[in-house]
């Protein structure tokens, strides 16, 4: 793999897991358990899919492929969605996706600070807009997370449960692979190793003011970022593309 | 058509007039998204998103498009930049006070620099200046607004998102 072929597929990632977010996202529009929650969750899921947008834009000028925006999202197979697997974990209840956010949108973070820096140009200038919309999703879903640990005891249990759950899909956010490892390398991208120290204190740190424990590492999935998806993910996409695939081409 | 060149500060003066659509009373220039204009054989105007996912991100370059047309300008590029990102802070001052006016406290300067669990501030209410308010809902209603309540005049009132 050479540079170029890295940075394409960094900026790509980049772009999957904002749609692929801001999918999951959208699945409960109209379905939440109150009307503010419901439309921050909205305005949440448009920031990614519009962060998302940006990365995909990007990296169709970077192909050369005259590929759009929209033929990222619409025209490609499951394996070529290279997403964390964390982000396409069902929605379940209301806990589970504000602990699925928190830990998300933590590491996130964390990586879009470090992206500024990248030298990149056009990836640390959408690093730098994205990074203060995230850390505005995170204050509200840390609130959140607060909220339900220091709740009631149903509500603790539960948030603890989802918690321990998706603790497995963290491990794949620092794992290192050529991609990363190029990106590191020769555009001086991310340290994993040093955002995973400081999300394990960011996180420790939300987790406590939560009343919640920190589950410990133990297995740890991955495979996401290869292409290789948990059951779940066919579904999603299937819906996502639906329109596409029964009438291509199809514009409006 | 426009025979003689347009000048810079005309073009700005055009685009000063577009409202923007969700806040209709602020217009594209008090919100800080027109970061510039160049004026050659075309007229370049360099604009900026809000949020990465604001839905009127692509009516209000419409619209940029569509007003210069009106008067007369056949080649316009809109040229997106994203560098420095736009956060509340650019929102004018003239700006910030049609927010008051119009019943929208105005966004606090600096705001996307709080902290996550325990950044608490004052809202001044828009309508009695009262800084006896409380928080309604901090995520809500739309994607740039919060709602909040004065216990003073009792009236609700919605703040602008900092970001």
């Amino acid at each position: 793999m050479n540079q170029h072929q890295a940075l394409l597929a960094y900026v790509s990632r980049l772009g999957d897991n904002g749609l692929i977010l801001g999918q999951r996202m959208i699945e409960v529009v109209a379905a939440y358990p109150e009307l503010e929650e419901e439309l921050a969750n909205a305005n949440f899921a448009l920031d990614y899919i519009g962060q998302a947008r940006m990365f995909y834009t990007y990296a169709g000028e970077l192909e050369g492929s005259g590929r759009s925006e929209d033929d990222f999202a619409f025209l490609r197979d499951e394996n070529e969605f290279h997403n964390y697997l964390l982000i396409e974990q069902p929605n379940g209840h209301f806990g589970d996706s504000i602990a699925k956010l928190v830990l998300f949108d933590s590491f996130y973070l964390l990586l879009l600070e470090a992206l500024k820096d990248c030298n990149v140009k056009r990836l640390a200038e959408i690093a730098a807009r994205a990074e203060k919309e995230i850390r505005y999703h995170l204050r509200h879903n840390s609130q959140w997370l607060v909220r339900l640990g220091d709740g009631t005891e149903a509500s603790h249990a539960r948030v603890q449960d989802s918690v321990d759950s998706l603790w497995q899909y963290t491990g794949e956010l620092f794992a290192a692979d050529e991609v990363d490892q190029i990106f590191a390398e020769s555009f001086a991208g991310p340290d994993l190793e040093a955002i995973q120290e400081q999300w394990k204190a960011n996180v420790a740190t939300i987790l406590e003011e939560a009343t919640l424990t920190m589950p410990g590492d133990g297995w740890m999935a991955s495979g996401g970022k290869q292409g290789r998806h948990s059951e779940h993910f066919g579904y999603m996409i299937a819906e996502m593309q639906y329109l596409q695939r029964t009438h291509p081409g199809a514009t409006w | 058509m426009v025979t003689s060149p347009v000048s810079r500060e005309q073009v700005l003066e055009w685009l000063s007039e577009i409202p923007d659509p969700e806040i209709p009373v602020l217009t594209i220039t008090d919100l800080g998204i027109v970061r510039d204009v160049t004026v050659s054989d075309k007229v370049v105007v360099d604009v900026t998103p809000t949020y990465s996912g604001c839905p009127a991100t692509e009516m209000i370059e419409q619209s940029v498009v569509d007003t210069l047309h009106d008067r007369g300008i056949e080649d316009v590029l809109l040229n997106r930049v994203l560098s420095p990102p736009w956060t509340t802070d650019w929102i004018s001052d003239a700006g910030r006070d049609k927010l008051r006016k119009y019943g929208i406290a105005p966004p606090e300067k600096g705001g996307s620099k709080r902290e996550l669990l325990h950044g608490k501030r004052t809202i001044s209410c828009p309508r009695c200046e009262s800084s006896h308010t409380v928080v309604v809902s901090e995520f809500g209603s739309t994607a740039c607004k919060a709602s909040y309540k004065c216990n003073d005049c009792l009236e609700p009132f919605e703040y602008f998102k900092c970001i």
